[in-house]
């Protein structure tokens, strides 16, 4: 895979009338594995879906790029094609279309018109990543997210990345809603995905335990709409050990969060 | 007063009519009678649509068609209507006024099973038809359009299924109404003896987008005790067919009446779809799907009227509208007094895809029993944006994720339709319709 960089700069959004994100500057490259954490709150989600083009939120000011390109210029799905992904927090649901065949639709739409996946390759490669994620085969032919548990979603959108393998992913709160059985699943298919195509991944989490699975390389915390620290692994354990009191008090911050009336 | 109304052909054209196809008495009387009765009917009056002003006058009578001895000698256009990877061995197909082509496979006609044009079955099953023939389920003196019905009844076939005879394979009826001006007063008459069980198809196609022309279409389905009948749909009327359509089901003790309809017409359609649930535990699915575009208005009216103690009436309503349609979708469920643990059940729900499209959804319960379960849901929206940005995030153009959410949408009542050769069909319709 061919060496790609995601530049995001001065990055403002808003939501409605709320300012939620207060210039974010954050780079990441193919290999690289970022964390952003933070209390609820403090803009984390905003900088996914503003990265994926969610169609609630505004970007004011600033730039994303990828591979010099304007990714702010581009539709959804050009983003998707571009290489970007997103696992969501809140997947929707799409009645009376199967998860099978929304995959086969997603992957054909990166290939020539002409030139879809083959039926047997495709199914082969779908069982074979419904296997390692320990999904259910039933699932490839349920409606897309339907009647879907919180951790079948999670397992879904991991499913998805795998199968699409993007150049950057974007993993938002993938492991609220999982047990620990199935956190280590859906970490050891990221941690293949990562070694098999030199994924860079931004992941969005509260929490350090989905970090006991998947070592970062760089730990970013955001407060206020920003990043406010920035550093390796063993900030994500100190975190994980302190808490975020330390931070506010280091940077005189007291309340963290941003965008919500009191 | 009445206006007396000028119909386009008189007493005589009904007689003479009448005596070209070697009717029985009844049948000629029927007819003579009904035609008389028409001009003091009123016009139905379905509920939130003004169909005054719409064309059930101006049409023309009398069309052929031709046979044909194979299936190969269809034309292109009906061929899509023909499962090719299992050609039927029960099919009808009507062309104007023809039968153009009928075959019932051996095992079935040993069975005692009837499957023929409507009359040829009132010559040959005269005592039979005539039983049900617009008695119990659709009424001669409803209203002018079903008098006109049976005063110009110029098509259809009769299904007869003997008891305990289950037929395995679909019973297919293609009604291709291929002259432009003339009109279709279609019957299609089903009898579903104790415990038999039967699979039944129909398809409704002409290609007058301009020449107006009128369709008027009766089905009567009887399913008396303990017997499952299973019916789908296809109606693709052209733009300039005004179409009214009366699908009527009469369930006995533990009978089963589900419907699948696809009605994809392009013109003026009333629709009504009546299932009477007589017995005790008898059931009925009552699902329809319907794609408008153009400036076509809809009214598609669905009852389960629940009689029988314990009897289970369901109703699925999909519409996607498009450019300047107007639909009114009508969800009841009736419920008599003594039907004692009934349950109705009605969701409608309409998809807009053009601002100036029109959409109407109104399920309604009429219950007159206090010992009853029921309940509806409706919905008038737009394709969900959050559900555009999730296939998009995932590369998946625009135009490609929307046609996967409608179809989806539709996909509920498209999937209960029992050949897989006529789903495909309707979706295929479904999507010319919306590109």
């Amino acid at each position: 895979m061919s060496e790609t960089t995601l530049e995001i700069k001065d990055l403002h959004v808003k939501i409605e009338d709320n300012e939620i994100l207060k210039g974010v500057n954050l780079t990441i490259k193919s290999g690289e594995f970022h964390a952003v954490m933070g209390p609820n709150g403090t803009g984390k989600s905003t900088l996914a879906s503003a990265v994926m083009g969610h169609p609630s939120y505004e970007i004011t000011q600033g730039s994303i790029l990828l591979n010099g390109e304007d990714v702010l210029e581009m539709e959804v799905d050009e983003r998707a094609r571009a290489g970007l992904f997103l696992a969501m927090q809140y997947p929707s649901e799409i009645s009376g279309v199967t998860t099978s065949d929304f995959l086969r639709s997603s992957i054909n739409a990166r290939r020539d018109e002409d030139d879809g996946i083959p039926l047997m390759q495709f199914i082969k490669t779908m069982d074979n990543a419904l296997d390692e994620l320990d999904i259910d085969q039933n699932m490839a032919q349920r409606y897309l997210n339907e009647g879907f548990s919180g951790g079948e979603k999670k397992r879904n959108e991991i499913l998805q990345l795998k199968m699409l393998q993007p150049e950057i992913a974007i993993l938002d709160e993938i492991d609220s809603g999982l047990d620990i059985d199935a956190l280590k699943v859906v970490s050891d298919s990221i941690n293949n995905v990562r070694e098999e195509t030199g994924l860079g991944c931004l992941i969005i989490t509260h929490y350090q335990r989905l970090l006991n699975y998947i070592t970062p390389d760089f730990v970013h915390v955001m407060m206020q709409g920003r990043i406010v620290k920035s550093g390796g692994a063993d900030l994500a354990q100190k975190l994980e050990a302190e808490g975020y009191e330390w931070i506010k008090e280091e940077l005189g911050i007291e309340d963290e969060t941003v965008g919500q009336k009191a | 007063m009445t206006v007396k109304t000028k119909f386009p052909y008189d007493k005589d054209y009904v007689t003479s009519f009448s005596n070209k196809k070697d009717e029985p008495e009844w049948m000629k009387s029927l007819r003579l009678q009904a035609f008389d009765q028409a001009h003091d009917l009123n016009m139905p009056e379905p509920d939130k649509t003004n169909i005054r002003r719409w064309n059930f006058t101006n049409f023309e009578l009398g069309a052929e068609g031709s046979t044909i001895s194979s299936l190969e000698e269809l034309p292109n256009e009906l061929q899509d209507f023909i499962d090719q990877d299992n050609v039927p061995s029960n099919i009808h197909i009507q062309q104007n006024g023809t039968v153009a082509f009928s075959t019932l496979s051996k095992d079935l006609q040993e069975k005692g099973v009837i499957f023929t044009d409507i009359f040829t079955a009132m010559k040959d099953h005269s005592d039979l038809v005539e039983k049900y023939f617009m008695k119990e389920a659709v009424a001669v003196d409803e209203h002018r359009l079903t008098a006109l019905h049976a005063a110009y009844l110029n098509g259809g076939v009769f299904v007869y299924v003997p008891e305990g005879v289950k037929v395995e394979e679909p019973i297919q009826s293609i009604f291709w109404q291929e002259n432009e001006s003339s009109a279709l007063f279609n019957h299609v008459l089903i009898v579903a003896d104790k415990d038999s069980e039967l699979t039944f198809v129909e398809n409704y196609i002409s290609h007058n987008t301009e020449q107006e022309n009128v369709s008027n279409i009766i089905a009567e389905v009887f399913a008396h005790d303990d017997a499952n009948v299973s019916y789908g749909s296809v109606d693709n009327f052209a733009a300039g067919t005004t179409s009214y359509i009366n699908r009527r089901g009469v369930a006995d003790e533990r009978a089963t009446i589900d419907w699948a309809l696809g009605q994809m017409n392009d013109g003026n359609t009333v629709s009504e779809n009546v299932t009477h649930l007589v017995g005790q535990f008898s059931v009925s699915h009552a699902r329809t799907v319907t794609a408008g575009r153009g400036k076509q208005t809809q009214n598609f009216t669905a009852i389960t009227h629940h009689h029988g103690k314990d009897s289970d009436g369901q109703i699925l309503q999909r519409g996607v509208l498009k450019e300047n349609t107007t639909s009114i979708f009508n969800a009841i469920g009736k419920i008599e007094h003594g039907a004692t643990r009934a349950n109705a059940e009605q969701e409608s729900r309409v998809l807009m895809l053009s601002k100036d499209a029109r959409g109407d959804a109104n399920p309604i319960l009429l219950i007159d029993e206090d010992d009853v379960t029921a309940g509806h849901a409706a919905s008038v929206g737009r394709v969900d944006e959050f559900q555009m940005y999730y296939l998009q995030s995932r590369g998946i153009p625009k135009q490609e994720a929307e046609r996967l959410i409608i179809l989806g949408f539709l996909e509920p009542v498209v999937d209960e339709l029992p050949i897989p050769s006529i789903q495909k069909q309707l979706r295929t319709l479904i999507e010319r319709k919306i590109y």
